[in-house]
């Protein structure tokens, strides 16, 4: 051994407390935020932004289609064609899948296979922006969990934290596989986590989310804080529903299962 | 010390040069996921861990067992102990660069590993682990080293060591009480939503940890001139006794409390290990094979009739090594994703790509293994030829 066992340990003692020193400093001091998008005068602002989703408004297959048509495109989801790679923002599935603690085999007819249109709860208390070794996935002060797709390093323990499995991962390339382009929105590579954003990048504009503009008024967007805001008015008049909410963590996304009668 | 490992047998050579080739195997099909991405592995949206995170959680417990040498050893003063808590020691260290291997292995983007340091998150257990995996990798080779080479000059171990080594203690307990956190804690996940989740952790450790030292020791006795003796060998394998029971109990009252609440959610995960659900269950003939040799290992170990055989012991120490790695290894971790959180069944099943790095990571720790353990052995030899064997 060239170095002596005694240097050796000198050396390694105080560079473990160099590592500590800067680790600190980052930790308390210049803290590094994650990437945000920066708010114009113009940009929509919340205290707390929220999802009702009408299901009642969503007849057709063409209904799904176009919120999820509308939002992949503008955020250049990539399309796999495969399960196994599947990269999706929004999507659907049945009541029964979408809502396994609501088992109820005596629901009105055709409840049960009824779709619900899905995406990141944005929770309150979220388990994925809890359990992030980096701070990747973040909150934001107008409650939307945000992801910073260049911070991540794609451990992926927000998947596992998830109980709502909104996260995808780009287990491959996805940029062969985006349909057509869009230019506006960065595209991802291989190795990160991405999900639902609510649009941040178009809040930042003064635009609402895109699902929204399209959806024929099955999805409302609002500041759940204000009691005048229009989520508000009509989570105050309709009985809705959250995706497990036992388990505490706070979806912000409202779903209005039943008909006119039931309101 | 480490010039031991550069003279050696023909043998020991070979061995070397084999684990080389098998590293460069699987550095190969590395560089391929590396530029493909972990599509090439058998994961999925929805079995978003698998394989190498497995590995990583059975291989922290072989890392943890080696308290169960030290705390015999220096805390009860456990004298017949001293000549192999080195094997020990050794171990953990081969074990915790593996889990390190594996966690850069299932890494999205391993070339921001930095992250970890640079933006640290201490609200995510993974943060933890990260401390106190690389801590006890640090603790083992300060500790083995200069114990090893205070050994050698025949001196006792500098009185610095002492506390470094009382610390070990809790770490070995930490480590894998933080992994198991790292999965006992998330909602939505009823499979490990269980408060005795790092308990089974430990158990199951402190049961595979010593079944492994064991076998390693009798390969050691074969191979070289250094015998690790008979009553050391015994009261390893009383500790894998006493531990593989407690780690098929605490299964058990997993078991028990799934079925007799009747919970859907918290009975899913076993009904696909081990009887399918949904019509598929890949694992289901995996998990009762590691159910069947737990249960022969118990029996051969519990009997001192045949635990007394070496021959038997050293069966059933395999048998309980392959059982708890399919458990933690396998099973538990994609027990835990199945089925996903719309009770939907997407199964895995790894890729040879991701077989071949698997295989690679274990030889890149049997190298560690093989260098540390020659240059221990040859310490031991030297002593044995002359004659100043002092334990």
């Amino acid at each position: 051994m060239s170095i002596s066992r005694r240097d050796f340990l000198k050396l390694a003692g105080i560079s473990s407390l160099g590592i500590g020193f800067s680790a600190t400093d980052l930790l308390w001091k210049n803290r590094a935020e994650a990437v945000e998008y920066m708010s114009s005068p113009k940009g929509l602002t919340a205290k707390r932004w929220a999802m009702v989703v009408d299901l009642r408004k969503f007849k057709t297959e063409e209904d799904y289609k176009r919120v999820i048509d509308a939002c992949h495109y503008i955020h250049n989801v990539p399309d796999f064609g495969n399960l196994k790679d599947e990269v999706k923002w929004i999507w659907t599935d049945t009541f029964e899948h979408v809502f396994p603690f609501q088992k109820n085999e005596y629901l009105p007819e055709g409840v049960q296979e009824k779709k619900a249109v899905l995406f990141c709860n944005h929770c309150d208390n979220p388990p994925c922006v809890r359990v992030c070794p980096t701070q990747a996935t973040f909150k934001r002060k107008d409650g939307i969990v945000a992801q910073d797709y260049h911070r991540c390093i794609g451990c992926r323990f927000c998947m596992a934290a998830c109980p709502f499995g909104s996260r995808s991962f780009n287990w491959r390339d996805p940029r062969p596989f985006i349909k057509r382009l869009y230019p506006k929105f960065p595209t991802r590579t291989k190795g990160v986590v991405e999900k639902c954003n609510f649009c941040v990048e178009r809040l930042a504009k003064g635009l609402g989310p895109k699902c929204v503009e399209v959806s024929n008024g099955g999805l409302i967007f609002g500041d759940l804080s204000d009691p005048e805001s229009e989520v508000r008015k009509i989570l105050s008049k309709h009985y809705s529903l959250r995706r497990k909410a036992e388990l505490g963590t706070r979806p912000s996304v409202f779903y209005i299962i039943g008909g006119d009668e039931d309101a | 010390m480490l010039e031991k490992a550069l003279t050696g047998s023909r043998r020991y050579w070979g061995w070397i040069f084999f684990l080389l080739a098998v590293i460069g195997v699987g550095f190969i099909f590395y560089l391929r996921q590396f530029a493909y991405g972990l599509g090439i592995t058998g994961m999925s949206r929805d079995v978003s861990w698998g394989l190498y995170i497995g590995q990583f959680t059975f291989l922290v417990g072989v890392a943890a067992s080696a308290v169960m040498l030290v705390i015999p050893y220096y805390l009860h003063d456990f004298k017949k102990f001293g000549k192999i808590v080195i094997l020990g020691e050794f171990l953990a260290v081969a074990a915790v660069v593996m889990c390190m291997l594996f966690i850069m292995a299932d890494m999205g983007q391993p070339m921001r590993v930095m992250n970890l340091v640079l933006h640290p998150s201490p609200k995510s257990i993974m943060f933890w682990d990260a401390i106190v995996l690389n801590g006890y990798l640090l603790l083992n080779i300060v500790i083995g080293w200069n114990t090893l080479e205070a050994d050698r000059k025949e001196v006792p171990p500098p009185t610095w060591l002492k506390p470094l080594i009382y610390l070990s203690i809790p770490w070995a307990i930490s480590i894998h009480t933080v992994t198991a956190f790292l999965y006992a804690g998330l909602p939505g996940r009823p499979f490990w939503l269980s408060a005795i989740m790092a308990a089974r952790f430990l158990a199951s450790a402190f049961a595979a940890g010593p079944a492994l030292l064991i076998i390693l020791a009798l390969i050691v006795r074969k191979l070289t001139k250094f015998d690790p003796g008979k009553e050391p060998i015994q009261a390893l394998g009383k500790i894998v006794t006493y531990a593989i029971i407690a780690s098929t109990f605490f299964l058990g009252l997993e078991v028990f409390t799934a079925f007799y609440s009747k919970i859907p959610g918290h009975m899913a995960s076993f009904q696909y290990l081990y009887a399918g659900l949904d019509g598929v269950g890949k694992l289901v003939p995996m998990m009762w094979l590691s159910t069947i040799l737990a249960v022969v290992a118990i029996i051969l170990l519990v009997n001192p009739n045949t635990r007394k055989n070496e021959s038997i012991l050293a069966f059933a120490c395999v048998a309980a090594f392959i059982s708890l790695w399919i458990d933690k290894g396998l099973g538990l971790i994609v027990g835990g994703f199945v089925p996903n959180p719309f009770e939907r069944v997407t199964e895995y099943w790894p890729t040879l790509p991701e077989t071949v790095i698997t295989i690679g990571v274990w030889a890149i720790g049997l190298l560690v293994l093989t260098v540390l353990y020659k240059v221990a052995i040859s310490i031991r030899e030297a002593q044995i030829e002359s004659g100043s064997n002092t334990h």
